[in-house]
């Protein structure tokens, strides 16, 4: 069933929806968030936009491949324990470096560990609702 | 230094994310399949080796101190595992690229290959039980997939028992340890081991261990929680059949090697040992029977699996310093033996197309080398001198004549000569009677179209396992030092706690 209302909305909301996630990404390290949340907020866009108009067009603008997504997102949360074994303290420690750029202030190795679930969730979620769209498919 | 040890964790987790990355060559899988096995065999010896002369070794990871944060240790016990486990490992993705096809190869088979890896030595190599917890998901989730991957009925048939039987251990795993946590207020091994005899109040703690044996009790398949094991085992690919055959059984042994030295000693669950020993009996019994009526000779193998963790229980119930070296020695020689004879059935399968051992025949006759190379791991597993399985078997059931337990003790040598005749039933109907197809069905066409490549890589395994398999024998006397080792710092707990937790003062 396609729905022009949807369709449309579903472009707008996609964009909102992942800044929205971004959002909480950003927001989880001292409040309620975190890259787990976002990823799926993030997923939960592109579910939309999939429901709006079909799964190829999800497919399209999704660009990477979810398994992809996965491996990036796995990499990341890998490469952020490694910086602890660089400065010598023990293996995950959270390394942080101060930017002193005004509202970016301290940056640090959970950023990109979140970061890395993020990608996880949202290559996840994705790896799923396409499989499931294309088995109805078939 | 103490950095090291989580090497065994991070080799695997890279390796299947750069072969994710290049999914579409399945050459440059394989490659990295046994770079990453090799390295990190070289860096378990290395463990082993640092263990030996500076002791228990232990990282609390991200800095956070010991009963608050996650410790990784590697003491004897574990850095032996570890080294067994990435021995199977190289051994494993040799025999692998001989042997799996190339769709499964396109399925993501190296990769989790590696994950399993990355959870066996993770369970190894934890200190905390909730991690423990999490590295035996990661090592069941990768093995439900390896066990199901190419998708044919009979390989789902015996992974759905697989899998429900083993979900329903881990939630019976996570229950005991909210239990525990709740009684004690800790899950870090150390601690747990230096708390629990202050504690006030017990009641539960018998609950706990009790919940913790069946947990442990359905990985390790022992009676009467095993018959998921020859449900499944002989479903997947040879070269799955074999690590989870070698390894998989033994991680449940370690963890109750572990939770039952190091954490639970006191006085309140020693009935735990009296329950061990009977279940040790049965296990042996059953699991030997089992396979002397089998004529599916990875049935046969799987049935053996069963009662050689019986005598790896008896051994750890018997809880003396002697004991518990055999076991751990036990451990060890049955993992290469038994690993071993999986790789030997693959090569039978290959040659004779069948599993049944009636329906073949003839093998000595036109390849005696591998017949020899059958009779090592075969004669080692049933225990005849000098190969591994005389000295295992002969420290148990010393440590059991030194303490009395004479029926069990008579239990396990008659299981001894029922593994011997089950053994010669491979060898008699596969290798020495003539093919009851008669003479032209013997070579199999498609083995010899195999390329060479592809034959040498699946008889170095075997080559090398069967060699480890004299040496243990032959010298057996270094070998069982470090197993002794391991017994006394398994038994003399203080040790562990100030590896872990004393290093902070």
């Amino acid at each position: 069933m396609y729905s022009i209302i949807l369709a449309t909305a579903s472009r707008y909301l996609l964009l909102l929806l992942l800044m929205f996630s971004v959002f909480l990404l950003f927001r989880g390290h001292n409040e309620p968030g975190g890259g787990f949340v976002g990823g799926l907020v993030a997923a939960a866009a592109y579910a939309l936009y999939f429901i709006a108009n079909g799964i190829e067009a999800a497919r399209t603008i999704v660009r990477f491949e979810p398994i992809m997504i996965i491996a990036a997102g796995l990499c990341t949360a890998v490469a952020s324990t490694l910086p602890s074994l660089v400065v010598g303290k023990s293996f995950m420690t959270a390394v942080w470096v101060d930017t002193g750029i005004p509202f970016v202030g301290k940056v640090g190795t959970p950023l990109l560990f979140d970061l890395g679930v993020y990608f996880l969730v949202l290559g996840i979620t994705l790896c799923i609702i396409f499989s499931l769209a294309e088995e109805d498919r078939l | 230094m103490s950095k090291i040890i989580m090497l065994p964790i991070l080799f695997p987790v890279c390796a299947a994310l750069i072969m994710i990355f290049f999914r579409r060559s399945v050459a440059m899988h394989r490659i990295l399949n046994v770079a990453a096995t090799a390295s990190m065999l070289v860096v378990s010896l290395v463990i082993l080796g640092s263990v030996r002369s500076e002791g228990i070794l232990s990282l609390q990871v991200g800095g956070w101190e010991a009963p608050f944060g996650i410790t990784l240790v590697a003491d004897m016990l574990s850095s032996i595992m570890v080294v067994s486990a990435a021995l199977i490992g190289f051994t494993t993705a040799l025999y692998s690229l001989g042997t799996i096809d190339e769709e499964r190869e396109h399925f993501f088979y190296y990769p989790l290959l590696q994950l399993l890896l990355m959870g066996i030595n993770g369970a190894f190599l934890t200190g905390d039980i909730f991690n423990l917890y999490v590295w035996f998901e990661v090592m069941l989730i990768s093995s439900f997939v390896l066990l199901v991957l190419g998708g044919r009925p009979q390989q789902l048939e015996g992974a759905i028992k697989y899998v429900t039987l083993n979900l329903l251990s881990s939630s019976v795993f996570l229950a005991a340890a909210g239990i525990l946590y709740g009684t004690a207020g800790t899950l870090n091994m150390a601690d747990l081991a230096m708390r629990i005899p202050l504690l006030d109040h017990r009641e539960l703690l018998s609950v706990v261990a009790v919940l913790f044996l069946i947990t442990f009790g359905v990985k390790a398949a022992i009676f009467p929680l095993f018959f998921w094991l020859p449900a499944s085992y002989h479903t997947p690919p040879v070269a799955v059949s074999a690590i989870f055959a070698g390894l998989l059984t033994k991680v449940g042994v370690y963890a109750i090697m572990r939770f039952f030295t190091t954490i639970f000693t006191h006085d309140g669950v020693s009935f735990i040992h009296q329950v061990l020993l009977v279940l040790s009996a049965f296990t042996m019994v059953v699991g030997v029977l089992g396979a002397v009526v089998q004529y599916d000779m990875r049935k046969l193998l799987s049935f053996h699996i069963i009662s050689q963790i019986g005598y790896m229980i008896f051994a750890l119930a018997v809880q003396s310093p002697l004991a518990i070296a055999g076991a751990l020695f036990y451990i060890v020689h049955n993992i290469v033996a038994k690993t071993n004879l999986f790789y030997l059935s693959g090569l039978v399968h290959r040659l004779k197309g069948s599993w049944d051992l009636r329906e073949i025949g003839g093998i000595y006759r036109f390849y005696p080398m591998l017949g020899l190379l059958f009779l090592v791991p075969a004669l080692g597993l049933a225990g005849i001198p000098p190969l591994s399985g005389f000295w295992a078997k002969y420290v148990v059931i010393k440590a059991g004549i030194d303490s009395e337990h004479y029926l069990l003790v008579g239990v396990a040598l008659g299981v001894s000569m029922l593994t011997l005749f089950s053994m010669m039933k491979i060898w008699n109907e596969g290798f020495w009677k003539n093919d009851p197809r008669g003479e032209g069905s013997v070579e199999d066409e498609g083995y010899l179209r195999t390329p060479t490549m592809k034959k040498a890589v699946t008889l170095v395994p075997i080559i090398m396992l069967g060699f480890l398999t004299v040496m243990f024998g032959l010298w057996f006397e270094p070998f069982f030092e470090f197993a002794d080792r391991a017994a006394y710092e398994l038994l003399d707990v203080y040790n562990y706690i100030d590896a872990v937790i004393g290093g902070r003062s």
